[in-house]
Parts: structure tokens; C-alpha cells; sequence
């Protein structure tokens, strides 16, 4: 009954039905605001002027972007390996400890080091918190999605407990760390631009998207022109076929999840270092999530990503401001979105994929008359 | 004596907060023994927890909310048998999207309709499940140790409870004593003997993915009708993932995985009884402590220190008829 599918032209594969799958989720979002009584093209309308309207929404959006880049590099390098790293939000959590560690206790260290420093010690600390489940993973043969899962928790309680019991300012009400010297805080863009003479409003926007699109760099060059990635890529696509080849599949394992790690931790640089200059309860509020969709939707590839991720930040940036305009969309619907993305390109990827390639096989094969 | 109504009033607490993780453990039981590993438990709890409160609030009857609830959490598990079974999708992708789903959309919802930051109005009695007397129990109770058990922990809970308690048996009695239940557990070893033997793997799976959502849908229902009298986004609060670990706990089995989640429902009342409370010798225990002992558990398990957890062999893996 089902004959076999051609293959589809590599136009198709790579933006075609990645696109079809992302506007499936966008169309379906916009009939869940028309449920709830509002007009969808009223909301994108006023959702992308919030994001891209002015410096100041833009400045808000690549921010938001910044946090996205590095969860969602930190999810597709372990899509590269075979791996789901659904812990990316805890690992991230646990780095703004190390970020935060090192600011606070570190800080004889002279000038701009600190801040240096801070980032290693957040990238170190992501690293270490996803060594466990990698190690778990590879050696014990314990399935990195629960344990992650578990971590994620574990993390929660951990900082739940420092940040109430240990490391708050005695007498104050607020759980947090004092606040960083200077030294520890990523320099902001308004910061860096006002001596130059150009205005921009004050936004969080930091030094750490450069990072972030370094990191991007960074991953291209790792997966695709390195060896290491060449076997990361490898125990992906076949673990059995890459043991034959003299690749160790544990040793990759572990490899990755560290490296998974240490991006997770560039959230809270972004976060912790680059706009609130102090460690607060749950700053990750999520966004370890949200690279699973930014991953998804980017197809585990860095340009893919960064756009995905800008996406993901004028959907954050707008929301906020839709939320204000029409309290009956409120945040959550960004959420919404966000889930119905991760069903669409990723759960059901190969939805329309047939339907596709039928409709392409008719107009390509259609007698010429 | 006074060390005795506490253990009671513990146990007690443990029960209750034990009844969501055993439905919803027994939830996953059911769709992971078929080989559909479901880790939108969270979501669905909260599906129908959300769709439960709505409709007891529009109807006042606690009976429709409860069928509402469970409709709409077998829907979400229809959604995630479809990716699973018939796109043979990443089951992981596909309950992360679920769960991320339910958490938006149960709060827009709530909060479009109710414009109280998703939360639904306060129930009344009426439309709650409220929580039964069994016969003797004042007369009875009186009887010391085994009185105040019967009276304090046996009788005075809901209809859900009880529920919960007699569909453990009842899921043992199907997985291991019945055709379907032997096929079922098949179809999550080796799908390919039972595809041999002329039986649907589809119609198999799909049957556990419905009785999931049944069993998850009330593990909702009860934390909005009988735990609380409304529901609040977020509700769930991470329970969904604590009756998974639960699940790899008691190694996918019926009767251990009510022992464990009686366990965890009992950790999280010692966690509230504890707070900020001085123990002789040991100090104060941080209640974060307590409260993250079920996820340590769980690794330490996963890791095979203490035996070994070895999930049904093809859950996970999407079944392809053509080889």
C-alpha cells in the first residue's frame, strides 16, 4: 500500500519541511489565541514591534537570544552524539554557582581577571554537575534522560538550600548573594558604547553575545572539521558501527556531556555575570529548556541555532510586551509556542515529510504536454 | 503515646501525598511495559488536574470534572501514542513537547477565562471529592494502636484513594494473569514475536497509551478536587517526574512501585514535619535535603549500586514492520 518515498531534493529536506513544521506550530499557536478571544495577527503585530521596534526591545531580544545560543548548543552537541541532555537547566542552575563562587571569594584577583575567571569557574561548575550523569551514562549504562531529570531537581534543592541557608546576606529578607565588584560583571553594551559617543538605551544586552556567537563558532568548527568531532558524530549515527572503527563510545560520552556543560554554563554568565550581578533563585527560570526547542527547531546546527535562538528571543522580548498590552495573553502562551515547536519539528518531524514528497513527485513528473 | 499520633499523623499526610505519585506511576507502568516510554506525566497530570477543576467549576459536580480531567489527559496521551507509535518519533522530544504544552496552556487557559494568574475559583464542597468514613470508625477508633490506625489512616480518605489503592491489585492481576496484559508486556520486550504471532503492535500499544492516560488523568483530578479545591499553574510541582523515578525505583513493577511511592510520599510529609525542627543529636535537617532524597535514590539505583533497574527491552524504541 505504501511504496517507498523517493528521497526528497536536499532544498526540501534542509528548509522546506523544517519551515512547514515550524509554521505548523506557529498556525496552531495562532488558533489558540483566537480560542481565548484575541486576534493573532493583532498579538504577532504587537509581539514583534515590542522585540524589534526600537534599540530597546532589540537590545532585550539578543539578550534573551544570548541565554538561547549557548542552551541550545548545549542541547544539539549532545543530539550529535545520540545523547538527550534534558538537564541543560540544572547544569546551568549549578554554573551561576561557580559563576557567582568566584566573584564573591575571588575577588583580590587584579582588574578584568575576575570576570575571566568567573566565566571559567561557571563553564567548569556546568561541566562537573553534567559529568555525573555522562559518567553514569557511559560507564553504568544508566539512561542520561532520567538521571538528568533527577539532576535538574537535585539542582534545585542544592541552590534552593545555599541560597536560603548559606549564602544570603545575614538579615536580609531577599535568598541571594550579596552583589558583585565590577570586576565580575560583563560589560554591558550601553556601557561600552556610551564612551564611543553613541547612545544606547540602557538594556541588558552583554558582552557575553559575543561569547555565545564564539561558542557557535566554536561547535561548527568542533563537529564538522575536527576529529573529535568526526567520532562525536560518529557514536551518534552508530555506536556499534563506531566501536569497529577504534572509537569508544564511553570515552565520546563522557566528552560530550562535559562540553554540554560548560555551554549550559554560559547561561548564567549571561544571566548572573552580565545583567543581575548577584546569584538569585531559580535565574534560570527555565531557558535550560527552551535550548530543547531552539536545538529542535535549529537542527542541531550552530546557524540554525542562533537564528532559532533570535526567534526564541523576539518571542520572550514580545511577550512581555503583549502580556502588558493583552493581559489574556500572558506569558505562558510563549510556552505554548515554545512546546508546540518541539512537537512539530521534532516529535513529528516526518509529519508532512510524505506529503511533501508526493506533491514534489507529481509536479516533477508531470508529462510535458 | 504522643510519639505514636505523630507517626500516624505522618503516615497519613505520607498517604495522601502518596495517592497522586502512585496513579501517575502506575500510569507510566502501564505505557512503558508496552515499550512507550512517557515522560509527559507532568504534563498530563496537569492536563487533567486544569481540565478537571474547569469543568467542576462550570458544573459544580466533582463526577463530570473527573470525567473531563481523564478525557483530556487520554487526549494528550493519544497525541503522544500518535508521535510514538505511528511517526516513530524520539519518545523523549515528544513528552517534553507535551509537557511543555500542558504548562502553558492550562495557565493561559485558566488565566483567560478567570484573569487570576490561572488560577481557577475556590471549589466548594459539593464539587470536591470529600473524604469518606468508613462504618465503625468512631466506635472502633477507640480501641488503641489498632483503632486509631483504622480510624486515622484506613478510613477518612476520598473515593480517588481508594481507587488508587485497589487499582494496584487490579493492574497486577491484568499485566500478569491476563492474555492482554501478557501480550502488552510482550510488546515492550520483543514487538517482533508478537507482530509473528499475528498480533497488533499498534492496537497494543495504543491501548496502554489510553490506560495511561486514564490513570494519569485522575492522578490530576486529584490534585485539584480532593488535594486542593482548585487549581493553580504548575500545580504538579515536579510530582510527575518523581512517580517516573518511582517507576525505574521499583523497576516497573506493581506492587513495589506502590511500596515506593508510599516511600516519597512519605519522605515529602517527613520534609514538611521537619522544618526548621532540631533533632537530638543530628540538628536541624534541611528540608531540601529530605526533599531531594527520591531524585538521589533514583541515580543511585540507576547506577546499579543497589541492584539493578532494567527497563522493559524495546521501550523507546519505535516499532517498524518492515525488516
Amino acid at each position: 500500500m505504501s511504496s517507498p518515498l523517493k528521497p526528497l531534493p536536499a532544498w526540501a529536506d534542509v528548509a522546506l519541511i523544517p519551515l512547514i513544521n515550524v509554521a505548523a506550530a506557529f498556525v496552531i499557536s495562532g488558533f489558540v489565541v483566537l480560542a481565548i478571544g484575541e486576534n493573532p495577527l493583532e498579538a504577532v503585530q504587537i509581539l514583534i514591534t515590542g522585540a524589534l521596534g526600537d534599540l530597546e526591545g532589540i537590545g532585550f531580544t539578543l539578550y534573551y537570544a544570548t541565554s538561547f545560543i549557548f542552551t541550545g548548543l548545549a542541547v544539539a552537541i549532545c543530539f550529535h552524539a545520540g545523547l538527550f541532555n534534558i538537564g541543560v537547566e540544572g547544569q546551568a542552575y549549578i554554573a551561576g554557582l561557580g559563576a557567582a563562587l568566584a566573584a564573591l571569594y575571588l575577588g583580590f584577583l587584579p582588574g578584568y581577571s575576575l570576570v575571566v575567571v568567573a566565566i571559567a569557574a561557571a563553564a567548569l561548575f556546568g561541566a562537573a554537575f553534567a559529568a555525573i550523569p555522562g559518567y553514569l551514562q557511559a560507564k553504568r549504562d544508566s539512561h542520561i534522560v532520567i538521571t538528568t531529570i533527577m539532576f535538574n531537581y537535585i539542582a534545585s534543592a542544592l541552590m534552593g538550600y545555599l541560597l536560603v541557608d548559606v549564602l544570603r546576606v545575614p538579615g536580609q529578607m531577599n535568598a541571594e548573594t550579596p552583589g558583585f565588584s565590577k570586576y565580575a560583571a560583563v560589560p554591558q553594551f550601553h556601557e561600552l558604547l556610551a564612551p564611543l559617543g553613541i547612545q544606547w538605551p540602557v538594556t541588558p544586552f552583554n558582552l557575553s553575545f559575543l561569547l555565545a556567537l564564539a561558542a557557535a563558532l566554536a561547535v561548527w568548527l568542533l563537529i564538522w572539521r575536527t576529529r573529535l568531532g568526526y567520532e562525536v558524530r560518529t557514536v551518534g549515527a552508530n555506536a556499534t558501527a563506531a566501536i569497529y572503527g577504534g572509537i569508544s563510545p564511553s570515552r565520546i560520552t563522557i566528552i560530550t556531556t562535559l562540553l554540554s556543560g560548560a555551554l549550559a554554563g554560559g547561561l548564567a554568565v549571561n544571566v548572573i555575570l552580565g545583567q543581575e550581578h548577584r546569584l538569585i533563585l531559580e535565574f534560570t527560570g527555565g531557558f535550560g529548556f527552551v535550548g530543547i526547542a531552539v536545538a529542535l527547531m535549529g537542527r542541531a546546527h550552530p546557524v540554525g541555532i542562533i537564528l532559532a535562538a533570535i526567534l526564541f528571543g523576539v518571542l520572550y522580548q514580545g511577550g512581555d510586551e503583549l502580556a502588558f498590552d493583552k493581559p489574556k495573553i500572558s506569558r505562558d502562551m510563549i510556552v505554548v509556542i515554545q512546546g508546540l515547536v518541539v512537537l512539530f519539528a521534532g516529535a513529528l518531524e516526518h509529519m508532512f515529510r510524505r506529503p511533501v514528497s508526493v506533491l514534489l513527485a507529481r509536479r516533477t513528473t508531470q508529462p510535458p504536454i | 503515646m504522643e510519639l505514636f499520633d505523630t507517626f500516624i499523623q505522618i503516615f497519613g499526610s505520607g498517604i495522601r501525598l502518596g495517592v497522586p505519585l502512585i496513579l501517575a506511576c502506575l500510569a507510566g507502568l502501564w505505557s512503558e511495559r508496552s515499550g512507550v516510554v512517557d515522560i509527559g506525566l507532568e504534563g498530563k497530570m496537569l492536563t487533567g488536574a486544569f481540565a478537571g477543576a474547569a469543568f467542576a467549576t462550570f458544573t459544580g459536580s466533582a463526577w463530570i470534572g473527573l470525567l473531563a480531567g481523564v478525557t483530556a489527559t487520554v487526549v494528550a496521551s493519544l497525541i503522544h501514542g500518535y508521535a510514538s507509535i505511528d511517526q516513530r518519533a524520539n519518545q523523549i522530544v515528544s513528552g517534553t513537547a507535551i509537557n511543555m504544552v500542558a504548562d502553558g496552556l492550562t495557565a493561559l487557559i485558566g488565566n483567560a477565562i478567570w484573569s487570576q494568574g490561572g488560577r481557577t475559583p475556590q471549589l466548594s464542597d459539593t464539587a470536591l471529592f470529600n473524604a469518606i468514613t468508613l462504618p465503625f470508625a468512631e466506635s472502633f477508633g477507640a480501641v488503641p494502636i489498632v483503632g486509631s490506625i483504622y480510624r486515622h489512616l484506613i478510613s477518612g480518605h476520598d473515593i480517588v484513594t481508594y481507587a488508587a489503592f485497589a487499582l494496584v491489585p487490579l493492574t497486577y492481576w491484568a499485566l500478569y494473569s491476563t492474555r492482554f496484559g501478557l501480550r502488552l508486556r510482550a510488546v515492550g520486550e520483543n514487538p517482533a514475536a508478537v507482530d509473528t504471532a499475528g498480533i497488533s503492535v499498534r492496537g497494543l500499544r495504543y491501548s496502554a497509551v489510553i490506560i495511561c492516560g486514564v490513570l494519569v488523568g485522575l492522578s490530576g483530578v486529584y490534585l485539584s478536587l480532593a488535594q486542593a479545591a482548585f487549581f493553580q499553574p504548575h500545580m504538579s510541582a515536579g510530582k510527575g517526574f518523581i512517580a517516573l523515578a518511582a517507576l525505574v525505583f521499583a523497576k516497573w513493577r506493581p506492587w513495589p512501585a506502590l511500596a515506593t511511592c508510599l516511600l516519597f510520599g512519605f519522605l515529602d510529609a517527613l520534609a514538611t514535619r521537619l522544618q526548621g525542627v532540631e533533632l537530638p543529636a543530628i540538628g536541624a535537617i534541611p528540608v531540601q535535603a529530605i526533599q531531594s532524597l527520591p531524585y538521589i535514590l533514583t541515580v543511585v539505583l540507576l547506577a546499579g549500586f543497589i541492584g539493578k533497574a532494567i527497563p522493559p527491552r524495546a521501550s523507546g524504541i519505535p516499532y517498524v514492520k518492515e525488516r
